[in-house]
Order: C-alpha cells, then structure tokens, then sequence
C-alpha cells in the first residue's frame, strides 16, 4: 500500500460493484486479483455488461482467472501504449451509465484516469485498487520529460540526465509525479541513490 | 454572517405578469451601478417588509449572467403559502425601494462537462433561464427537457423555444405527455452533467433514476427551495443567549430567532445550503425535518435542525443559539 502523505499524493481504494449499465476495467499485471475479489460480490450477471482492458506483463499469471469472469468483452494488450487506441475508443462512444474501475499499478491507474478524465468522467467518480509495484511514472520538472518506473531515490532524468528528487507532488493531468532537480546547487554533489518504489 | 448576507440597496424597475401564476420582477440598483456579477444558477434572497413583518425568500436570478444593468426574478403566485410570494404579487409595484441579498450560487453548471442536461418542473425553470444564456454565449452544449401543466402556464416555454429551439423540449400534463427518463439518462454521452429543479417529487424520482442506471453522484446537481411550511406554534429556549421563544403558526423557526434579536448565519433560507445548522442540546417531542441538507441519520438522531425550514412539535426544545 502507498503510505499517507501530502495532499496530492493519490490514494486507491478498493473497486467495489457500482450500478450502472457497462462496467469497463482496466488492469496490468497483479491487478487482476483486484478485479477477482471483487467478482465475489458482484451481483449475478455484473459481467454480462463488463469490457476488460488487461495488460498482463510478461508472466501472464491471471488472463485465466480474468477470462473465466466471462466478461462481455475481454482484450488482452502488451502495452498501455498498444491498449491506448482501444480505450479512447470505448470511452468515445460510451454513454453515461459506464463506470469505471482501475487496477493494478499507480502508472497504469494514472494513465487510465487520464485519458478518463479528458472523456469526461470525474476522478472521485472512478473506482481505483492499487495492486502490485509501486514505481512510479515522473515528470522532470526541468525538461518536462517523462520517465516510466522510477524505482529509486533519487532518479536520473531518462531525457535530460538531471539527478531528481522523486517528490510525492502528483498531477492528475501528467499522471505523473513531480521530479526536482536534487543537486543544483553543486552538481557534484550525488546523494546515495535508493531503490525505495518497488 | 456571511458574505453571501451583504445587501444590495434596489428599486423596483418593473413588474410584468407572465401568465395567471406568474409574475417577473425587474431589480436595478439605486445608485445606477452595475450589479455584482453572477452565474447561471444563482439566487437572491429578497426582503420583503410587509408591515411589521419581514419576510425573506430566496429566487433564481433568470436573466442573462451578461447582464448586470438589472436582476430579474420570476415568482409563482401561492395561495395557501405563508404570504411571500402574494406580497410580492400584490405590494411590489414599479418604484418600490426594496433590499437584497448578493447573489450565492448553490446550483452552479459544472463547466467540465461535455454536455448538459436539464430538467425542470413548472416554476423551476428560472435557474435554467440564466443557465441555458450562459451557455448559449459561450458556445455550450446543453438539451432542456421541461415539464409544465398545461401550455398556457409553461412560463417561458415560448421564449426558450424562440431563443434555443430544438434544444428545448416541453411535455404538457395536461396532454398526458411525460418525459422517457430511463431512456433519455441512458442515451447520454459520457462526460453528461445532469440538472433538476422542480418539485421535490420530481427532484426525488431523478435521483434515483439516475444513480440506479449509473450516473455519478458528482454528475447529478439538483436544487429545491423548500418554503418554510406553516405549522402548529412551538416554544424554544436557545441555551446559549438565554432566551425563550415562541415560533407562531406561520413564521419559521429562524426568523423566530432573528425576532428575538439572535443573529445566526444563514445563506439561502430554504434548506439547501447548510448555513443555519443549528446543534439540538435537548428535545421532548417530534421534529418536522423540511430541508435537503441533513442526512437521513441527522433527522434521526434529533441532534440537528435547520431552523430555515424545519419545525417542531411536542413539549420542549432546547438548542444551541
């Protein structure tokens, strides 16, 4: 779990059955486990109307588990990049009465309720479970770039090369974090560098 | 008091009947200055002094948000209501100095949406009024569904259709005709905001339509004026000032409360906005819970009552005042 932190930092809950008429999931990896245990308290028929966008990694553990729901619709994606197209999509031709739920790890979860949020759905109305790693996607507040998976702290700048400091400061906008530069005063200054997002 | 109690010194500018119910009424500030600027939505709460009595009702401003030369508000006629909106019909004449509050917003558009969709019922369309010309100038995407009894008292219904066409839908009771709820929320884009005002009955039956077929608390935004309901006196000591009073058969528990010379906080003084909530310290005997503000557990638990519209009715009342 994300530890408690300022303001903007997200926090997740737990997806639980909301009414509505289509249920879109969008999930990678451990995420699927979110979206099984809340099938136990579904009511009978919920997936009757549900579409699952699943980005399973590469160990493939759970398309069984998600596939064995019987969603209405079930695609399986090796990249949010490659399932991008497919999810503006859905959301460009649905109709309110979709809801939404999100699963998996903060990079996916904020870019899931990015390209949400541009369709028009309020961020407190989305269901959100953080499940699996915690690294995370970072904007270099310098150079604007933006790296994937940052683990450590502090992170070199994949675009730049800056040293950062990964702050909790989030944007639901970037879907990203906030990266500040940790030495500009004295760049030969290089604190330890720590594996702390994992 | 809040900033939403300043008060704003006008003169009547004119009064137009509407049809046999309704009459509009034309504010212009005294001074000859622009009004404060408002948006969609919006209301006033109005002074109306009638005699020894001061009596205040909020309206919805229904004129342009462009316009700040003057406010208008329209008022249906209540025959069997507590006399506001008679004094209205028969003592405000054009030239008549009167006060109101500045303008609060508790029904604002969500302007993220990507498309509006309004509903009203009878006199609640005056909100929509400015609604719909704020949207119109900036290009917005709105859908009015308005619900009258009979075509002659569908106030307004001629001059939306004039301004904004098909955009506006009407259904006439009186020709049977009723709105497709369930088809119409399901047949929404993504990115829909919903906006009711109308009867409480209305209000209610959209609600739950509405989040049964999976719209979004943050998408559904509704308002009700509840007027404060005549009722049995009652008397009610307030712990704080010391003071015992008597709430008579049709003033309302807060402006019981400003007789005495106790001035609590109050915004819209129909029950919506939460302003006047007032902590109960003990009570024997029933609440008559009128407002849209309180949870269900709140008028349970007898903790709580906002004096704006609520009464009460049994042997003894003591609160926080």
């Amino acid at each position: 779990m994300a530890a408690k932190s300022i303001i903007s930092r997200p926090v997740y809950g737990t997806l639980s059955p909301q009414p509505g008429k289509h249920h879109l999931f969008i999930a990678d990896a451990e995420g699927a486990l979110a979206i099984t245990d809340m099938a136990a308290t579904a009511p009978v028929g919920f997936f009757d109307g549900a579409h699952i966008i699943y980005i399973p990694g590469p160990d493939g553990a759970h398309i069984a588990a998600l596939e064995a729901l019987r969603p209405a619709q079930f695609y399986q994606g090796y990249s949010f990049a490659s399932a991008l197209p497919r999810l503006k999509q859905t959301l460009a031709n649905a109709h309110m009465g979709l809801r939404l739920y999100l699963a998996g790890t903060e990079g996916l979860i904020g870019q899931a309720m990015q390209v949400a949020l541009e369709a028009g759905i309020d961020h407190t109305s989305m269901q959100t479970e953080h499940r699996g790693s915690l690294a995370r996607r970072m904007q270099c507040v310098h150079c604007k770039g933006i790296t994937e998976n940052v683990t450590t702290q502090p992170a070199t700048c994949s675009h730049c090369g800056l040293l950062l400091l990964v702050r909790d400061h989030y944007s639901r906008r970037l879907a990203a974090f906030q990266g500040v530069c940790i030495n500009a005063e004295d760049r030969s200054e290089i604190p330890p560098m720590e594996e702390i997002f994992r | 008091m809040s900033t939403g109690t300043t008060k704003l010194d006008v003169v009547v500018s004119d009064v137009v009947p509407v049809n046999d119910l309704v009459t509009r009424f034309h504010f212009r500030r005294r001074d000859g200055e622009l009004l404060p600027t408002f948006s969609g939505g919006a209301h006033v709460v109005v002074e109306m002094r009638d005699g020894d009595r001061t009596r205040l009702n909020p309206y919805s401003l229904m004129g342009s948000p462009l316009n700040t030369g003057e406010y208008t508000i329209s008022v249906r006629r209540d025959d069997v209501g507590r006399g506001g909106s008679l004094f209205m019909h028969r003592s405000v004449k054009p030239g008549l100095e009167m006060v109101i509050s500045y303008p609060v917003n508790l029904f604002s558009l969500d302007l993220r949406a990507k498309k509006h969709l309004m509903l009203a019922g009878g006199i609640g369309i005056t909100p929509f009024m400015a609604q719909t010309a704020q949207l119109a100038a900036e290009g917005g995407n709105f859908e009015l569904h308005y619900t009258c009894r009979t075509a002659s008292l569908g106030t307004y219904a001629d001059v939306l259709q004039q301004r904004y066409g098909r955009r506006i839908r009407l259904y006439h009771d009186d020709r049977d005709e009723r709105i497709e709820l369930d088809r119409l929320l399901s047949s929404q884009p993504l990115g829909t905001h919903l906006y009711v005002c109308g009867p409480s009955g209305m209000i209610g039956w959209v609600r739950d339509r509405a989040a049964a077929l999976g719209w979004p608390s943050e998408t559904v935004h509704f308002e009700h004026f509840a007027a404060p309901l005549p009722g049995a006196p009652f008397d009610v000591t307030l712990a704080v000032t010391g003071k015992t009073i008597r709430v008579d058969e049709q003033q309302s528990l807060l402006e019981a409360i400003e007789a005495a010379g106790v001035d609590p906080p109050y915004l819209c003084r129909g029950g919506v906005c939460g302003q006047c909530e007032t902590n109960v310290i003990s009570h024997d005997g029933k609440f008559i819970h009128n407002d849209h503000w309180l949870s269900e557990e709140d008028h349970r638990s007898g903790c709580k009552i906002m004096p704006c519209v609520s009464r009460f009715e049994g042997k003894s009342l003591v609160l926080e005042r």
